[in-house]
């Protein structure tokens, strides 16, 4: 299972490498989402401080729909998916290996996504650490969830319009527990608050982890 | 379940159908194809002999009837089984962004193969030099089935099924393509190809079913099934099926024997 999971990661991000698709189109999506937010708030800094939390994971959870939908889409082309059907690789290693390349792209997006909020809203950390447990955790939620139902939606015409639909409400408990942990992160917040909503992120990715290991291989027969 | 078949069974259906949806596919084939045989599926468009091959790989379930594939359940033990076929398909199975080589090798790396006959399969169906490292985007149609059928040679599994396996490729490919048939059906590879170029593939297999409305509804032996064996295996250069796959299914470098006009191997 390892190795199907570090041989369809590789195969992913060398594809991602080629084409750039997150860096040169989902990246830049993601900051025109925060300067929009930004133009909705207003001028006033601290409300924008205020809002940046939830704004930031909004802004997480639409690249997080781009970049499955680019995963999914990877695999429609050329019967590719017909082909990794066909190649007799273990489903859960291909669940992990493409939730691996999916969470290793949305790492880099937060980056510039965190970097952004502090630039355009002030918004100011004091317990950094803080951030970047919950952007690990977020992301691996993200992304096994993302893999999971873009596999449900792959053999659909109308994957493209379904997957937000499907994901979004699925994944709420993810920007509902991230945005706590930030709000509890940043300047007046209290960091105990913040590592509550830690354990619903490790639950939520156990889960969803869990689930795609097991129902990965049959969803992809049936799709 | 479907049962236990004969070892020397590559193929056995019984009864099979299949749907799309209420669509039907399959509508009750039976046919048996030994292992080490080589079958021409003919018949015109529509009439289900890519359904039936993709049956055979596991991708398509049966509504009804029985399927073996080398003594396996398509279905059930479909881990277990995709990695001693081979379908080449209508399409390519190729990534874009990937180059010939890196695709091929994903390919067989994917399928649990060696890595060591990649190279000599790129060689063999022309894809060299600078085209190795081509991203598949840039790619004919033609050259993609290429990459396609290194994909299978470098894997070189126990049964190939071939899908309009000559469509897209010139003269030479096609030369090549019908020398590997050889070679693998010479090397004890049970060989499944649909087509309805009929003239073309005849040759190069022992008999022919016609399929019409999603049943076989006529059999008949062809001009390769009268040629001495041992002349095909004596131009044999590929791995044998187990030599290949490492899987059973024989002793490595088992001789092919003639049971009366059907190809065996032991």
């Amino acid at each position: 299972m390892w190795r199907d999971t570090l041989l369809v990661a590789g195969k992913d991000l060398r594809i991602e490498a080629r084409s750039r698709v997150a860096l040169s189109q989902v990246a830049p999506f993601g900051i025109v989402a925060l300067v929009l937010f930004a133009f909705a708030l207003g001028p006033d800094r601290a409300l924008m401080a205020t809002g940046a939390p939830g704004l930031f994971w909004v802004a997480v959870l639409f690249c997080t729909v781009q970049a499955v939908q680019r995963s999914v889409s990877v695999e429609s082309a050329d019967g590719a998916r017909d082909g990794l059907r066909l190649s007799g690789l273990d489903p859960a290693g291909l669940f992990l290996g493409k939730t691996v390349a999916v969470a290793a792209q949305l790492v880099v997006l937060e980056a510039l996504l965190a970097v952004g909020v502090v630039l355009l809203y002030g918004a100011r950390i004091d317990v950094p650490w803080l951030i970047v447990v919950s952007c690990v955790l977020g992301t691996v939620g993200l992304a096994a969830t993302g893999t999971l139902y873009g596999a449900l939606s792959a053999g659909l015409r109308v994957r493209e319009t379904l997957l937000p639909f499907l994901l979004l409400p699925i994944v709420a408990p993810v920007l509902l527990a991230g945005t706590r942990i930030w709000q509890a992160a940043m300047a007046g917040g209290t960091p105990a608050d913040g590592t509550q909503w830690l354990r619903l992120l490790v639950i939520f990715d156990a889960v969803y982890v869990a689930l795609g290991v097991v129902v990965y291989g049959p969803i992809q027969e049936t799709a | 379940m479907a049962p236990a078949t004969p070892s020397s069974s590559a193929i056995s259906l019984h009864d099979a159908v299949a749907l799309s949806g209420r669509f039907p596919l399959l509508t009750g084939v039976d046919l048996e194809v030994a292992a080490g045989e080589s079958v021409l599926v003919e018949g015109p468009n529509g009439a289900g002999k890519t359904s039936l091959l993709r049956v055979c790989a596991g991708l398509v379930s049966l509504a009804s009837g029985r399927v073996a594939v080398l003594g396996l359940d398509p279905v059930r033990r479909r881990a277990q089984l995709r990695r001693r076929v081979g379908l080449l398909s209508h399409a390519s199975h190729l990534y874009d962004d990937l180059t010939v080589r890196e695709n091929v090798r994903f390919a067989v790396r994917a399928a649990g193969a060696g890595t060591h006959r990649i190279d000599p399969a790129c060689e063999r169906l022309g894809l060299t030099g600078r085209l190795l490292k081509t991203p598949a985007s840039k790619l004919s149609a033609g050259q993609r089935r290429r990459v396609a059928l290194s994909v299978l040679v470098a894997r070189w599994p126990e049964l190939w099924m071939l899908d309009e396996p000559h469509a897209g490729l010139d003269a030479s490919a096609r030369t090549i393509l019908d020398e590997l048939i050889g070679e693998a059906t010479a090397g004890g590879v049970t060989v499944l190809i649909a087509s309805h170029e009929s003239a073309l593939v005849e040759p190069l297999v022992t008999r022919a079913v016609t399929v019409t409305g999603g049943r076989v509804t006529a059999e008949r032996r062809t001009g390769a099934s009268r040629a001495p064996l041992g002349r095909q295996a004596a131009t044999a250069s590929g791995p044998t099926p187990t030599e290949a796959s490492g899987g059973p299914g024989g002793a490595p470098g088992a001789a092919p024997r003639v049971d009366g006009e059907v190809a065996h191997v032991a």
